[in-house]
């Protein structure tokens, strides 16, 4: 989230409508106000340094990730400057390449929980109809389900392959994503501009996808930041439980479990990760935060407030 | 919108045809109470009742549905369950007699209902991992998490309740600042790094205070040794705090600029009995949904938990299963969490309700 590139892509129509020019700049308005707060730009920062050490870690790993190269749990050295790992491997070669599926696999997950939740939330704020509701009630109640146990679930049977991984964290998060954008939906359908489009015979699906995702964009920024932190936090759980890729292929989550019986001889080989991990989650929270208050208001984020709306006592007051 | 509903109410006592009794959530129906509290349909002159009874048959409606995908999601799905479960080691002859020992040659329907008919007359079935009954592997566990997740989630919530109220209060001064810069870093963690953390303060690294893995022996329970459950608490409680925290502030900040909160402090109403007896009640109604979410969420946060320190609750059991396909197990985990998180569902509604004075009221 933090690192989407602002460049139009050349794919993109010539003469795009004024409006959605204006809308385009709006969102990116929001993101530079975000990182220009104190929270934002220490949010982007720690996101930003794990992001390229990640990416960029696998060009400078001094040996290969799987290879035995020192004593088990060996100290660190001038050579190994993180010491070994419960077989000996060189840690810092391991941290180096150990992030960067981690992050593919949360930004993909949050791509699936978005895209499903949106689809769902706004199609039933927006079309209302009595049965949707019941439907949408009880497929919420299924699916938000403590996360992990889905993702244990779906994994009992056909094993963890990172791309089961992916869609089952992906789908867990498609109701939460729901219920926020349903509560945002709500309050825009009831707009003038949104009469005025059907009036003009502009089919529904059109008018979600013209007239009321461009008025969604602040929660789905924030949705989008707050999702992609519980992505790397269940992912890199998972891993952590022993669910990730095939044995010796390096991963943060999978480091800091294998290595912690030895926490007395190296500590570097299980606290290293485990702070990659968390700077990467506490950057990517503290800029979504930043994002919100920008965009949202200082008070309340989305889903308190879909919260309060669920419960009637909004509309109460 | 109240008043036409006060002159449309006749002394038939009919109902005004605007008025939907068992739509709870339109504001109509939220807007109406104090206009029309007698001329109502019987079942709605007991709120309380009708909610608990509506919200315990969608809760068994749903049990329902959860156990449907429970059992196509583990047993019919992709393949085979008896070949999942016997992996490489599988021989034509082992396999088909698994298959009929988990009656996989029968039809779907047959299959489902022979075990949900087990699962509700008590007999679960045999592991698939050592072959003892799956109940025996379950109910001590079953007990050591209850423990866990209860003794949590009062720390938890009396915490983030106080926590929350007393940054309202001093709003924007140096508590409120240091606390929810604080929140903020604590939502981001994983369980399992705050875990790690705290095993490398208390118990290895810095100090040798508390124990690192909180082993149990067989037949004991998590209260026979107090002091394993330190740890696994104390990482759940920092886990849900800033959530409870968050929102009763939240909660809290809007009671205390609320129009009747205003009222009794122009009445003269001492500023303690304001926050005591006016905004607080009203501030923990939202509270208790956000509470009665963190007791869901524990229901999924004790799974890693418990793995980290080794306690052997159905968090830690689930893990084995998982990584054993021991399917009976996994079924009997997942319908029991689904239940506790059907249960905890209704009773935060219940609770809420309970709560909020102006939703008390028969309408």
């Amino acid at each position: 989230m933090a690192a989407v590139t602002p460049g139009l892509s050349p794919a993109a129509p010539a003469a795009p409508a004024a409006a959605s020019r204006a809308r385009r700049h709006e969102w990116l308005t929001a993101l530079w106000g975000a990182a220009r707060t104190t929270r934002g730009a220490i949010g982007l920062g720690l996101a930003s340094f794990v992001v390229l050490l990640a990416v960029l870690g696998p060009r400078f790993a001094p040996y290969s990730p799987n290879a035995l190269q020192t004593f088990p749990f060996g100290k660190p050295s001038v050579h190994f400057l993180l010491g070994g790992d419960f077989l000996g491997r060189d840690v810092l070669s391991r941290v180096l390449n150990g992030g960067w599926i981690l992050l593919l696999m949360a930004a993909a997950a949050t791509a699936i929980g978005i895209i499903a939740g949106a689809a769902a939330g706004v199609s039933a704020a927006y079309l209302r109809g009595r049965s949707y509701g019941i439907i949408m009630r009880t497929v919420y109640v299924i699916l938000s389900f403590p996360q992990l146990v889905f993702a244990l679930l779906l994994l009992s049977l056909i094993g963890p392959k990172p791309w089961l991984i992916v869609l089952a964290v992906g789908l867990s998060h498609a109701p939460a994503v729901a219920r926020v954008l349903r509560s945002a939906t709500l309050d825009i359908s009831e707009q003038d501009y949104i009469k005025v489009a059907e009036l003009q015979g502009m089919r529904p699906a059109r008018v979600m996808i013209r007239e009321i995702m461009p008025n969604l964009i602040s929660p789905l920024m924030v949705e989008v930041g707050l999702r992609l932190t519980y992505s790397i936090i269940i992912i890199a759980g998972l891993a952590f439980l022993g669910f990730s890729q095939a044995p010796p292929a390096p991963n943060w989550g999978t480091m800091i479990n294998e290595n912690r019986i030895g926490l007395q001889l190296n500590p570097w080989a299980v606290i290293v990760p485990a702070l990659l991990i968390a700077l990467l989650t506490i950057g990517t929270n503290t800029f979504t935060d930043a994002v919100a208050r920008v965009t949202i208001g200082v008070e309340r984020r989305p889903a308190e407030a879909a919260l309060l709306d669920d419960i009637g006592l909004r509309d109460a007051g | 919108m109240a008043a036409p509903a006060t002159q449309a109410e006749g002394p038939t006592g009919e109902k005004p045809s605007c008025y939907r009794p068992l739509d709870g959530r339109s504001p109509m129906a939220v807007a109406a109470p104090a206009a029309a509290p007698r001329a109502v349909s019987r079942r709605a002159a007991r709120p309380i009742l009708d909610l608990v009874s509506r919200r315990i048959l969608f809760g068994i409606i749903t049990l329902f549905a959860v156990s449907v995908v429970v059992f196509l999601a583990t047993q019919v799905l992709p393949g085979n369950a008896a070949a999942a479960a016997l992996g490489r080691n599988a021989t034509p002859a082992s396999l088909r007699a698994l298959e009929r020992q988990m009656h996989l040659n029968r039809g779907v329907a047959a299959q489902y209902w022979s075990w949900l008919s087990g699962l509700l007359t008590g007999r679960l079935g045999n592991s698939l991992a050592n072959g003892l009954p799956v109940w025996g592997f379950v109910s001590g566990r079953l007990v050591n998490s209850a423990v866990l997740v209860f003794v949590t989630g009062a720390i938890g919530s009396a915490a983030g309740v106080i926590l929350g109220a007393i940054a309202a209060l001093r709003r924007d001064g140096h508590f409120d600042h240091i606390t929810s810069v604080v929140a903020l870093a604590a939502t981001s963690l994983p369980e399992f790094v705050i875990a790690i953390a705290l095993i490398i303060v208390f118990s290895t690294l810095v100090t040798h205070l508390l124990p690192a893995v909180s082993l149990l022996p067989p037949g004991t329970y998590a209260w026979d040794q107090p002091e394993l459950l330190i740890l696994p608490v104390a990482t759940l409680v920092i886990v849900i705090v800033p959530y409870i925290m968050r929102m009763m502030r939240a909660a809290m900040i809007e009671a205390l600029e609320s129009d009747y909160v205003e009222m009794a402090r122009l009445k003269g109403v001492p500023e303690r009995q304001v926050v005591l007896r006016h905004a607080l009640p009203n501030a923990i109604a939202p509270t208790i949904q956000v509470i009665g979410l963190n007791f869901l969420y524990l229901a999924g946060g004790v799974v890693v938990v418990e793995y980290v320190y080794n306690f052997p609750g159905i968090g830690q059991g689930l893990v084995f299963a998982v990584d054993n396909r021991d399917i009976p197990t996994i079924q009997l985990i997942v319908v029991v969490l689904a239940a506790f998180y059907v249960f905890m569902n209704i009773l935060t509604d219940v609770i809420a309700v309970l709560a909020t004075p102006r939703r008390r009221i028969a309408r």
